[in-house]
């Protein structure tokens, strides 16, 4: 039967309730009945909200407002020039009263910059320009950049910018509105869906329009049973033949995107690749609220539905929140604390992340706020067994324990090649394993040691390029002046041979200097003679200068040295000769000098133009060095700023 | 008889000629070993290693004329990555070299730059930038850490600050027992 089913037209298949499965997954205690006993209500007014500038993956906006400025509900007060981005508006009228940073609720615990709203209690909104119904007569691109500059991001979760994702690059035949919630304890979209059925079957129709796609399938796990008595009421008042409610058993992590659509298309997101790659969007029901109020009432992205839930809180309830609203508040208006609590946590208990304290702020993608009733005890850890519990119930068909080993062992290449990024961080693994090892948190740890990596050598082949071409640029030059001083030189032997006459302590000088350079040169080129010139690649040093050219240089710089002196003032600083470290050869010598500063120092006294020679050896490069410094910090206090 | 002789001869000179056209024609450029350690080193540029820079250490090493251990900001892991692709023995870190030390990029103190454009010389890449007596400012982003801007500074104004961790930098600890609480489910 299921193989006629599945060679059916999409429109029949979707009739049927789950024809497809995907592998593995866990049934868990939902605990979802706790935060629905309450009605949802509106969190109160707050003195001051806090909004971090980071809400969205992937970008921090910059601040639009200064501290002191006053704004309006639903002011723009932050952006960024990226394309994929969402600008953030203030969540209530009031006046800025800081601009720095501040913790966030993030599994760092780390602070980030957060513009900080004194709330004046009157909540005035700015001016609002709804859209209307005019949205089915306008184009695509106009409605995105609504949904963009009305701050939209994905409420499921990740926040990812919404007006990206419904940028396709491939067609899409198939909206896909989640509407799952699968994690245990969080019940918002399901709240969410029984009090606004009606806004957001037309939030589908906005979406459906702005894609051009044909289809809409609604997916939602068979625990919510009023969320979908809604929904059908929604669809029997107004008719629409393109969507298709599909309900399918509760089974976690139903809600994640790719077995979503592997759960109600049968069509399977290639490793790496994205919804759009089998002609689909999938969207948080939350999302579609989100922008049918954007588009209806002109109201951006300044307030969500949150559940405050778990044993730890009185009163669990689900509260719409403004963003930037502190946790602590809300908890108060659940009742306070119980008696006995254990962590605090963003998020639900599968996916989510422990915060030390209830100061933070609510965030676009805070969907949750669950308090335990006591801290879980951690169980000692043993050795895997290879039970294979959990490649059993991992939905993205990977091997975990395999993983687990390429993690321990630090073998990137081979995790990588067994799809480790295509871990969605589920935790089923994690839930299962009878050796109580906390596998998420490897594959976590590894991920971000592989990114690093990369990024490091995206970083280090940058700097290559700019050391090659500095490196090119220098030996041009110093190519220039040895030309240079080669036709000085010229012009000086002349020179000298007419005064040969008269410039006896001259004369004495400059020949002291060229034979002691000859001396060294030749010392330096003895044991070269084995080496065959046409081997360049042996010679460690082949990258500076040649030592010709630089033995030359030298010869050049002490002979033009040994005449200034006799010409000039003895008093002439003799570091004008040796200045800072330029070529390659020197850059290591003040490197090495650090190593050998003292050592360095006791050869201070050595002869001065033994510095102006390209070193050869690491001490003779550090002495050089070290050297250096040490007579430029006598000149620098003569001679002070140039 | 004569004939296979010259038949042979010519063929030898025909090969020869081709194998000797192929020598020069499909000759590789450069070191393909150098290349590779080339690609493992940090790129810092910093000479600590006893080097001018990453690329003639990696000549060095490849000319077994240096040991695996000498580049400090490579750190283990750089020493590690060397010796998988060497099939050599890890061996710890030379201290003669230099120390492991965190991430970190110069600053320089703006109201206390001459602007004598030394350290726009030292930096082996390029990444300071600035006019002669105009102050200097450095790009974060290009800089690699290696410090050799800081001695021929006049006026010691620039100062090595490590790299901040920030909410968009920050990497997944290690797991170890003290991060399990928070790491594992917390579905009881
Ligand atoms: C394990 C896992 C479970 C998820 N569960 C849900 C869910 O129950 N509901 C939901 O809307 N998104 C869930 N997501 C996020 C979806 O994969 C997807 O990002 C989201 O539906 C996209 O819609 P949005 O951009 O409007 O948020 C889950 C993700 C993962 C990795
Ligand atoms: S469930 Fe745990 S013990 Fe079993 S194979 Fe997986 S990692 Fe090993
Ligand atoms: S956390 Fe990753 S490895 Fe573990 S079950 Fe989920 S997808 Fe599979
Ligand atoms: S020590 Fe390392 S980073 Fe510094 S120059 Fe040598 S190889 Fe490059």
């Amino acid at each position: 039967m299921n193989f006629f089913r599945r060679r059916k037209s999409l429109n029949t298949q979707i009739a049927h309730d789950t024809a497809w499965s995907f592998h593995g997954g866990l049934v868990l205690p939902d605990h979802k009945a706790l935060s629905k006993q309450h009605p949802l209500k509106k969190a109160a007014l707050p003195p001051q909200l806090v909004i971090p500038l980071q809400q969205q993956a992937g970008g921090v906006n910059t601040p639009l407002v200064e501290v002191g400025d006053t704004v309006l509900k639903g002011q723009k007060i932050a952006d960024s020039k990226n394309p994929v981005g969402a600008p953030i508006h203030a969540p209530s009228s009031g006046k800025i009263v800081a601009i720095d940073e501040r913790t966030i609720p993030h599994p760092s615990g780390l602070p980030a910059a957060c513009i900080t709203l004194a709330t004046d209690g009157k909540d005035t909104w700015a001016d609002r320009a709804p859209i209307g119904n005019r949205y089915s007569e306008l184009p695509a691109e106009t409605l995105r950049q609504a949904i963009r500059e009305g701050g939209i991001v994905g409420l499921g979760g990740a926040a990812f910018p919404t007006a990206t994702k419904l940028t396709p690059t491939h067609p899409i035949d198939t909206l896909i509105i989640n509407a799952i919630e699968c994690e245990p304890y969080i019940t918002c979209d399901d709240i969410l869906t029984q009090h606004f059925a009606n806004e957001i079957i037309r939030g589908i129709d906005i979406l459906l329009r702005l894609l051009g796609a044909p289809h809409c399938i609604i997916g939602i796990e068979d625990n919510k049973p009023d969320a979908i008595t809604s929904l059908q009421h929604a669809l029997k008042a107004k008719p629409d033949d393109r969507i298709k409610l599909t309900v399918v058993p509760t089974r976690y992590p139903s809600g994640s995107e790719k077995q979503l659509i592997k759960l109600l298309t049968g069509r399977e997101v290639p490793s790496g690749g994205l919804p759009a790659n089998v002609g689909v969007v999938c969207q948080n029901i939350g999302t579609v609220y989100a922008i049918h109020q954007l588009v209806m009432q002109g109201n951006p992205l300044i307030s969500r539905l949150v559940t405050i839930t778990g044993e730890g809180v009185r009163n669990p309830a689900n509260l719409e929140v403004l963003i930037g609203t502190p946790i602590h508040q809300l908890i108060e208006a659940c009742g306070g604390y119980q008696e006995n609590t254990g962590q605090l946590i963003m998020g639900g208990p599968m996916m989510g992340f422990t915060l030390e304290h209830d100061q933070l702020p609510i965030v676009k993608a805070s969907n949750c706020i669950l308090v335990t009733p006591k801290t879980p005890e951690i169980k000692q850890e043993i050795p895997c067994i290879r039970c294979g519990a959990c490649e059993a119930v991992c939905p993205a068909q990977l091997q975990p324990q395999q993983l687990l080993w390429y993690s321990r062992s630090g073998e990137h290449e081979k995790a990588k090649k067994h799809n480790l990024f295509d871990c969605i961080e589920c935790g089923c693994c994690d839930y299962v394993c009878p050796s109580h090892i906390p596998l998420v948190q490897h594959y976590r740890y590894t991920k971000s040691e592989i990114k690093t990596r990369e990024q490091e050598m995206a970083a280090a082949e940058i700097a290559k390029q700019r050391f090659e071409s500095k490196t090119k640029r220098e030996e041009a030059l110093a190519q220039e002046k040895e030309d240079r001083l080669a036709k000085k030189r010229q012009q000086l032997e002349k020179k000298t041979k007419e005064q040969h006459t008269d410039g006896g302590t001259k004369q004495d000088a400059i020949q002291a200097a060229l034979a002691r350079v000859k001396k060294k040169k030749d010392a330096q080129d003895a044991p070269k003679v084995t080496e065959p010139a046409s081997e360049p690649a042996t010679n460690p040093t082949d990258d500076t200068p040649t030592p010709q050219t630089a033995a030359e240089r030298a010869a050049a710089a002490a002979k033009r040295r040994a005449e200034k002196k006799a010409q000039q003032s003895p008093a002439t600083n003799p570091t004008d000769d040796a200045p800072a470290p330029k070529t390659a050869a020197e850059r290591a010598a003040a490197a090495a000098k650090r190593r050998a500063e003292k050592k360095a120092q006791q050869s201070a006294s050595t002869n001065p133009t033994d510095d102006a020679l390209a070193p050869k050896t690491a001490a003779e490069r550090a002495a050089a060095a070290a050297k250096r410094r040490a007579e430029k910090r006598q000149s620098s206090a003569h001679r002070g700023p140039s | 008889m004569v004939i296979a002789v010259a038949i042979l001869c010519a063929l030898a000179l025909a090969f020869g000629l081709l194998l000797g056209y192929a020598a020069i024609r499909f000759k590789v450029e450069g070191n393909p070993i150098a290349d590779q350690i080339d690609n493992i080193l940090p790129q810092t540029q910093c000479g600590q290693c006893g080097y001018p820079g990453c690329r003639p250490y990696a000549e060095a090493i490849a000319n077994g004329e240096a040991e695996i251990n000498q580049c400090p900001p490579g750190g283990e892991a750089g020493i590690q990555a060397l010796a998988a692709l060497l099939d050599r023995e890890v061996i710890p870190l030379n201290a003669e070299n230099g120390e492991v030390k965190p991430k970190a990029v110069a600053v320089i103190d703006e109201s206390t730059c001459i602007g004598c454009t030394l350290c726009i010389q030292a930096c082996p890449v390029d990444a300071i930038l600035g006019a002669a007596k105009q102050m200097h400012t450095v790009i974060a982003d290009e800089c690699t850490g290696c410090e050799l801007c800081l001695p021929p500074c006049p006026v010691d104004c620039i100062t090595m600050e490590p790299v901040k961790q920030t909410v968009m930098t920050w990497k997944w600890p290690k797991p170890d027992h003290s991060t399990q609480a928070k790491s594992k489910t917390h579905l009881n």
